[in-house]
């Protein structure tokens, strides 16, 4: 599904990814770790097509597709979706008509009929029943005025109505109490199918307790230096980062 | 004494019978004649006009049109929005066209209809507020219209009345003239206490027509009344527009004044407030489209006169290409006006490198006891956003329409008229496209 090579890329003339290689099969959930600074979110980023990002070398193959060749929205509607660290808010722009009309883009995109609004509401009124959403959260506009927990609990919503081949969480669960925080995860979980993958970006072990992955990779200095099981994740949280300060050497799945 | 404004006198002179009025009005009309003949057109040394050369009126010359040409039930289509307005006055350059208008649907005792009427049929009361309100000392515009308004529209509605559906004025010019044409037309709203009514102007003209509207419009609320006033300006992209709006509010009265500017290559439009009754209220929205080199000017006064008066306003402008925009928005409170609560947003959309907006806020208050506040902002589309929505599969031009109708929303939707403000939507979908495909 998605296959990264030797990745580079870098912001305000900062290289930031070093050579990253990632492979993921359909209907896997892989996890990303690493220090503040490792490149984690950098690599959330480019694979949504960021306009800041340089990608300086490498490749991106999803589904067989170069990515770096599409546009942002383009890779959207390819079956993308990546949940912002720190969701924009839009002002005036009413949450039900932006998913409304995101929902029909990407449906137009993969020859699907477009939804009404009764089987809009149908399927949004699901979702937000799933996530613990609020139902006036549809008439608000787009993240204005939401807590921290709100929008990204709104980033997970929107995913479960857009069905995303490729979910890209990240950093998703930082600041999330506990009690939001499972709902998050549950959420991912309701829609972990054959079909679909994940990439989980996270600075904390505690998410992969609820959202249990297939790999882990370390990320560190832009280059990743360990892949290993969910077990991995919990050597991480007994040990920190500092053991692995050695690179042994950028490893594939 | 400039070319332009000598052809002015002359066409005083020869216009004096047909603009016709009562002697006392006669006497008006004079004033205001030598008042523009010595103010003349502001220059850019004005600094009411710093950021806003009216030369390209100052240097032609506009005539007033002899006779109406019929205006085609067309002109005004787009104009109409089913059967949303009880009662339509449809000026056509400047003069009332009663075949296209209508006033079947008025309450008892409610008048609305032509000016001129009024006028030659001596005016009924209401006629002493003519010119009352809109003062020409200082403002060579409203002296300009003073001397020449031939016709317009006149509203009254008696105390206790509520006039339930909207009352359109639409005002086209056809630009069917030898030269460039004028016209200055006049609306006069009185508002006996305890009434409540909307009022809706409109103004537009067929694309590519170059010619001068030069509106007055004077509004009188009594104790207690309500009104809501929109002005719409359509006008062709080459016409030029100057409107000044003047209102005064009386005890406890309530008035919301809308203005919405897509038309016009260079417009000015004034709206001044008066808060003459304790306990009033007026709210002042506007929103403004420019692009191509357009420039619009939005005025504002809110004159707090009394205690206890609430203000609002809110004013936002999309400029594109090497549009500009100019906004100035003054509030004064008088030594009486205690407990005075004013806030006054403004704020512009730059849509290119290359537009402009210069917006100044001037606050001068007098009084202690006041709440005062006021914002502005001038920014481009936040790059936050629009990969926001591209990354939930818009595409850039969808997300670009999608964050400047928001931002234009913001104004909209504090239009009580939803009819009113469909059909803004409409035309303002249309100027956008226009001003994005031109920037693409």
């Amino acid at each position: 599904m998605l296959k990264v090579r030797n990745l580079h890329a870098r912001v305000a003339g900062r290289e930031i990814l070093r050579g990253i290689d990632l492979s993921m099969n359909r209907g896997e959930v892989h996890a990303i770790m690493g220090p503040n600074g490792s490149g984690k979110s950098t690599l959330a980023r480019v694979l949504s097509g960021h306009p800041e990002y340089e990608v300086t070398d490498g490749e991106i193959l999803f589904e067989g597709e170069n990515l770096l060749e599409l546009e942002p929205e383009e890779r959207a509607r390819a079956g993308v979706f990546m949940a912002f660290q720190y969701p924009v808010e839009i002002p005036g722009v009413n949450n039900a008509y932006f998913l409304k009309a995101a929902l029909n883009t990407m449906r137009r995109h993969r020859g699907e009929e477009e939804l009404d609004a009764m089987e809009f509401m149908t399927l949004v009124r699901d979702r937000m029943k799933q996530l613990d959403v609020d139902e006036t959260l549809l008439s608000r506009p787009v993240n204005e005025g939401f807590s921290g927990g709100e929008k990204k609990r709104n980033e997970i919503f929107q995913m479960a109505v857009l069905e995303p081949k490729l979910g890209v969480l990240d950093e998703t669960d930082s600041g999330l109490d506990i009690d939001a925080l499972k709902v998050v995860a549950h959420g991912v979980n309701a829609m972990r199918s054959a079909d679909r993958s994940f990439l989980v970006v996270t600075h904390y072990q505690r998410l992969l307790n609820y959202i249990v992955p297939d790999f882990v990779h370390v990320l560190t200095d832009g280059r990743i230096v360990r892949s290993g099981s969910k077990e991995l994740a919990l050597e991480l949280e007994e040990k920190g980062y500092g053991w692995l300060e050695e690179p042994v050497g950028s490893s594939k799945v | 004494m400039a070319h332009s404004l000598e052809q002015y006198k002359q066409a005083f002179a020869n216009a004096r019978r047909p603009l016709g009025g009562s002697s006392d009005l006669a006497q008006t009309r004079e004033a205001a004649l030598s008042r523009f003949l010595t103010l003349g057109f502001p220059t850019t040394r004005d600094e009411e006009w710093r950021f806003t050369s009216v030369a390209p009126i100052a240097e032609r010359v506009f005539t007033l049109p002899q006779t109406s040409p019929a205006a085609r039930h067309r002109d005004i289509a787009p104009l109409r929005s089913g059967d949303v307005f009880g009662t339509e006055l449809v000026f056509v350059d400047g003069r009332l066209a009663p075949a296209l208008s209508s006033t079947d649907a008025l309450p008892r005792g409610v008048r609305a209809g032509s000016l001129a009427d009024l006028i030659a049929g001596g005016a009924d009361g209401i006629g002493s507020h003519l010119a009352r309100v809109a003062l020409f000392d200082r403002r060579p515009f409203v002296a300009f219209n003073t001397a020449f308004f031939a016709d317009g529209a006149y509203i009254h509605v008696p105390a206790h009345t509520i006039v339930e559906k909207p009352i359109h004025v639409v005002f086209i010019s056809t630009g069917e003239t030898n030269g460039p044409a004028m016209s200055h037309p006049r609306v006069l709203a009185v508002l006996g206490d305890d009434s409540q009514a909307a009022v809706v102007e409109s103004y537009a003209g067929p694309d590519g027509a170059e010619y001068f509207t030069n509106v007055v419009t004077e509004i009188v609320l009594g104790q207690n009344a309500v009104l809501d006033h929109y002005k719409l300006q359509h006008e062709s992209a080459q016409a030029y527009h100057v409107g000044t709006i003047v209102l005064e509010t009386g005890r406890s009265a309530s008035c919301a004044s809308h203005s919405v500017s897509l038309g016009g290559a260079l417009v000015r439009n004034d709206v001044i407030a008066i808060l003459a009754g304790e306990g009033g209220e007026c709210t002042l929205n506007g929103l403004y489209l420019a692009d191509g080199q357009r420039l619009i000017d939005n005025h504002t006064t809110i004159d707090h006169a009394m205690p206890h008066c609430d203000s609002r306003e809110i004013y936002k402008g999309i400029l594109a290409d090497r549009a500009r925009g100019v906004f100035n928005g003054k509030i004064i409170v008088r030594p009486d006006a205690q407990k005075t609560d004013a806030k006054q947003t403004n704020r512009a959309l730059l849509l290119s490198e290359d537009a402009q907006v210069n917006s100044k806020p001037e606050l001068e208050i007098f009084a202690n006891d006041v709440k005062c506040t006021h914002g502005a902002a001038v920014g481009q589309l936040d790059p936050d956003a629009l990969f926001y929505l591209r990354s939930r599969g818009f595409d850039l031009a969808e997300a670009r329409h999608l964050l400047i109708h928001a931002f234009a929303g913001d104004v909209l939707n504090r239009m009580p008229l939803v009819a009113v403000r469909n059909g803004v939507e409409s035309v303002l979908q249309r100027q956008l496209a226009h001003a994005l495909a031109a920037a693409a």
